[in-house]
């Protein structure tokens, strides 16, 4: 097996070991479908209408709430400073955890959509829809919220400190998003939420792995 | 990292080396040249910058002034790769058996040295293999860190108080995991506050850092 894909397996390991903090992830996506319509009333009609914007909240704030994680564990029990002299470059080696960071995080929301589809009366087409949109969408998400973990790792109780600075840089993936399940241009807006998640998941790896290698010091 | 000699091991020049952290400065006038078969102990009273200066040559920490070189060995490679750091961290998951941790590390650093589990009989962990981390000893995951070592070949090990949490038959095998490292043409720099008796015996010298309070 190689460097890149034993650390991807390590994480998404460590994930389901570690108490099911994934499937905690979940069950707050799920819950915040849940809580909506006794918020809002039961009608169906404005359910409907306001469903793709929930459905982003509710990816948003999971996927926010999930991002501590990313870089905390491996920097308190040492093995970020061990990662550094891997046999892949620091830069990879960040690549690699976002890839296990999204398997973990942003593929079980998507797969809970069914759920939220009944939740908030969606009707099938929109469903496929939203399951496409999440799926171009949440890999920018992951890409900035690398970045705001690798800036605040050094920091104790970082974690609501990187939510907060990645919440505002998340509110073009957040209207793409939405434009992409209910918008008058759902076709491009979709591609402009592809072309946002390649653009970020290009660059994120550098500037984290930057981030963590100054941090340091 | 440039090289024109072809040396079997790469070794180490530092020059003239200051480090300074949270703006006082730790140790300064530092030159040191580790060649290959050579053992470093680092002593000195606590913070007289031990661990910095370790970290330092390891590539993490930035001098404030002088150079470190790595001179020699096989071109191109990164510095950081031909180097171990053992810290007291072990870089280990509890919640990932004995075995898990050993296979990562062995992957992501490449399968150069001694198979997993013979690395972890050599260390005296044999049979722990499926057992969690989280349920190791101290000590014992101090011996597991020491296995990350042998996994994976590096010529350069930088070693911060390795017989740290180990009984006595743990700190002779740290002289001795030493003492063979050095043997086939590695070299090591250790800080450490008791002396190790490297087995076999290996050209060891001793570089006291002073406490600057």
């Amino acid at each position: 097996m190689s460097g890149f894909s034993a650390l991807v397996a390590r994480d998404i390991r460590l994930a389901f070991r570690a108490g099911g903090e994934a499937f905690t992830l979940v069950v707050f996506f799920v819950m915040i479908a849940v809580v909506a319509p006794f918020a809002i009333g039961p009608d169906k009609v404005l359910l409907a209408r306001l469903a793709p914007g929930l459905v982003w909240i509710a990816a948003l704030l999971s996927m926010l709430l999930g991002l501590d994680r990313l870089f905390r564990a491996d920097a308190e029990d040492g093995s970020l400073l061990l990662l550094r002299h891997a046999g892949l470059p620091l830069e990879a080696v960040v690549a690699a955890k976002l890839i296990a960071h999204w398997l973990v995080t942003a593929l079980p929301l998507i797969v809970a959509t069914p759920l939220l589809a009944v939740l908030l009366s969606m009707d099938p087409a929109m469903w496929g829809a939203t399951v496409l949109s999440l799926a171009c969408g949440t890999p920018a998400l992951v890409a900035f919220g690398a970045i705001g973990a690798a800036v605040t790792v050094g920091l104790p109780r970082g974690g609501v400190l990187a939510a907060v600075l990645i919440a505002p840089l998340s509110i073009p993936v957040v209207i793409f998003g939405v434009g992409a399940i209910a918008g008058q241009q759902a076709g491009s807006a979709l591609l402009l939420l592809l072309a946002l998640s390649l653009v970020t998941c290009a660059v994120s790896p550098f500037a984290a792995a930057l981030a963590l290698r100054t941090g340091e010091e | 990292m440039s090289a024109s000699n072809a040396q079997p091991s790469p070794a180490l020049h530092v020059n003239g080396l200051a480090l300074a952290r949270g703006g006082r400065r730790l140790v300064s006038g530092i030159d040191l040249l580790l060649a290959p078969g050579n053992v470093v102990f680092l002593r000195g009273p606590n913070g007289a910058g031990k661990t910095s200066l370790l970290l330092a040559l390891a590539g993490v920490l930035r001098p404030e002034s002088g150079t470190i070189r790595m001179v020699g060995g096989d071109d191109g490679e990164p510095a950081e790769r031909r180097v171990h750091l053992l810290l007291p961290q072990s870089g280990m998951k509890a919640r990932l058996t004995v075995r898990e941790n050993l296979d990562f590390w062995r992957a992501l650093n490449g399968p150069t040295g001694l198979a997993s589990e013979a690395a972890l009989e050599r260390v005296g962990l044999g049979g722990l293999g499926a057992i969690e981390a989280g349920h190791l000893s101290t000590g014992q995951l101090k011996r597991l860190g020491l296995a990350r070592l042998l996994v994976s070949h590096r010529a350069i090990w930088l070693l911060d108080e390795p017989q740290s949490a180990l009984d006595a038959e743990g700190e002779a095998l740290v002289g001795a995991l030493i003492g063979a490292h050095v043997a086939a043409g590695g070299a090591a720099v250790v800080t450490t506050h008791h002396d190790i008796a490297i087995t076999p015996p290996a050209a060891v010298l001793t570089l006291t850092l002073g406490a600057t309070r």
